[in-house]
């Protein structure tokens, strides 16, 4: 080791801590990159996420026509569906509608079969709960009837714009291909 | 103090008992008053400020929930370590595993006897102040040699023996980084030391001469080697040791390390402020004459802040440096620290035969280049803020 590297080294370790505390100490008076969750963010987490994201599924009960589709389909069964024939109005209800989210591995693939897109992810994904059975999710908490789609369209405001998400729903994301056809349009 | 007590046993406070009990109760109870007024609260706020300052370098947010801040964070911290289980492992030899954080804190809190917080608020100058920081901070590398040894864990070992070899290793840089200032003041005296600097920075042992500029921030890196901080942590590095000689340690006696560390944090910048930075020395100014409890104030306060700024620089210098190999650190201390401290001590033994008027122009000019230093660092860092590329900013949806 000469002189003149023993020398150089010194002055590179000097100059180097100097340089490299310079750009620490400006960090410091910068904002930090990090978001501090769940407070302090301008936009809910949710409302930034992108439309495909797979969060906890949600149900549409209003446009629902009980096929089952989606039950028979999970392959884990966390959906179990109970329908009944009302005896008063003579009409199928549902009895209940549980989705077990502690169970669902979001594989959509309830989603891809409901025919009127009434099952669908959305993009919440806080699940945090005290016990497992408050993450069952019941969507039918008093009986309630089955949908029944009508000839040439529905017609009632209400349920228009519903089954509209719906369709938008199965067009845009629920289709095997990822939406692919109707981006191509 | 111990005049006060002679003064209270005269008065007949303590009738009856013998002069050596009441000196060695009042040595307890100074004791914990100083440990519970005084080192707890601060080893535990430096704990949240370093956590807070490191977060903010790193970009993020920090410890901020308990408390305004966060800043109650190391009471949080420290009842819940205090309520967590005490484990022994079965093969480790319980006797020197219990008893070796005790070791280790004792080496660090015996350092508070000899540190001038202000002109007369010590507890004992002794005449050989900075000979015993040197000797008992020495039992620290017998705490963690201990810890490491009785854990019987080959991480545990190997952090006690790397730690035992660094330690010994840069007391000697350290030593001779000293000796040149106890050259220059001729006495070991923490007091006396402060004394025979003054209250301006061109009166500071730092700006004395250059070899003492160099002699700083020699003692300080090897204060911080001594004290394991990055970049010289390799006894606990966690990459390879996993926690070093705190691997098997839980709960309370884990804090005691810890506790340890970061008040050790706080003795290296008294010690630092006092060799190097003139101590309490605050200006002489009119309203300081008649009023002994102002000035005892402002000489607390400016001791205080000028070690507190060190310890930042520990906090910051531990946000900015990777941590060095075991070679590497080894390299340091003998290859380049042994023979610069020397190059500096024989520069100032040299430099203390200069003319008196040559050494205070000296001087001036060395108060005048740390200030250019200084400003020359600042330049950097708005040099630095704005070559950041706009998107190293805060955006919040990306």
């Amino acid at each position: 080791m000469s002189v003149a590297s023993y020398v150089k080294d010194i002055t590179d370790a000097v100059s180097s801590t100097f340089e490299g505390m310079s750009i620490t100490f400006s960090h410091l008076v910068r904002r930090p990159m990090t978001i501090q969750y769940p407070d302090k963010i301008p936009v809910p987490v949710q409302e930034t996420l992108p439309h495909r994201y797979r969060g906890i599924l949600e149900v549409d009960l209003d446009i629902c026509t009980g096929c089952l589709a989606c039950e028979r389909d999970c392959p884990i069964t966390c959906i179990t569906i109970g329908i009944e024939m009302n005896k008063e109005t003579k009409q199928r209800q549902f009895t209940h509608f549980d989705i077990d989210v502690c169970k669902c591995m979001y594989c959509g693939l309830c989603s891809e079969a409901c025919p009127t897109g009434a099952i669908r992810h959305s993009q919440e994904f806080e699940g945090a709960s005290y016990n497992p059975g408050g993450l069952v999710r019941h969507f039918a908490p008093q009986p309630q009837n089955l949908y029944k789609p009508k000839k040439g369209g529905e017609t009632e405001p209400k349920l228009i714009t519903k089954v509209d998400i719906g369709q938008k729903y199965l067009d845009e994301f629920a289709t095997p291909d990822g939406g692919a056809a109707a981006e191509e349009e | 103090m111990q005049a006060y007590i002679d003064q209270l046993i005269q008065q007949g406070s303590f009738a009856g008992m013998p002069k050596e009990l009441v000196y060695a109760i009042a040595m307890v109870v100074a004791a914990l008053v100083v440990l519970s007024v005084f080192v707890a609260p601060l080893a535990g706020v430096t704990s949240w400020l370093e956590r807070r300052v490191w977060a903010r370098m790193q970009s993020r947010v920090g410890p901020n929930r308990v408390g305004p801040q966060g800043i109650l964070q190391w009471l949080a911290d420290g009842i819940k370590n205090l309520l967590k289980e005490d484990l022994i492992p079965s093969a480790a030899d319980a006797k020197l595993f219990s008893l070796a954080p005790y070791v280790v804190f004792m080496g660090f809190l015996c350092t508070f006897v000899v540190i001038p917080f202000g002109g007369n608020l010590i507890v004992a100058d002794l005449n050989i102040g900075i000979l015993y920081i040197l000797a008992v901070t020495s039992l620290v590398v017998v705490g963690i040699l201990m810890a490491g040894w009785a854990s019987n864990n080959k991480w545990s070992l190997l952090g006690g023996m790397r730690s035992a070899a660094q330690i010994v290793s840069y007391e000697i840089p350290a030593g001779l980084s000293i000796l040149t200032i106890i050259f220059l003041a001729g006495t070991l005296s923490m007091q006396g030391i402060i004394k025979a600097q003054g209250w301006g920075p061109w009166d500071w042992f730092l700006f004395h001469n250059p070899f003492t500029f160099g002699a700083f921030f020699l003692y300080f890196t090897a204060a911080l080697a001594e004290g394991n901080r990055t970049p010289f942590d390799i006894p606990e590095a966690e990459s390879e040791l996993v926690a070093g000689y705190v691997t098997e340690y839980s709960g309370m006696r884990f804090l005691f390390f810890f506790f340890a560390e970061w008040g050790n944090l706080y003795v290296i910048g008294a010690v630092a402020t006092t060799l190097f930075l003139g101590g309490w020395q605050v200006p002489p100014l009119a309203i300081f004459d008649n009023n002994p409890v102002l000035l005892g104030a402002a000489q607390f306060v400016t001791f205080f802040l000028k070690a507190y700024m060190w310890v930042f620089v520990a906090m910051w210098i531990r946000a900015t440096l990777p941590r060095v190999r075991v070679d590497q650190l080894m390299a340091l201390c003998w290859k380049y620290m042994v023979p610069l401290s020397f190059v500096c001590l024989l520069g100032t033994v040299g430099f203390m035969f200069v003319p008196a008027n040559l050494q205070r122009i000296t001087s001036a000019a060395m108060a005048g280049l740390g200030l250019a230093l200084v400003i020359i660092f600042f330049i950097r860092v708005t040099f630095q803020i704005k070559q950041a590329k706009p998107e190293l900013y805060f955006k919040p949806h990306i």
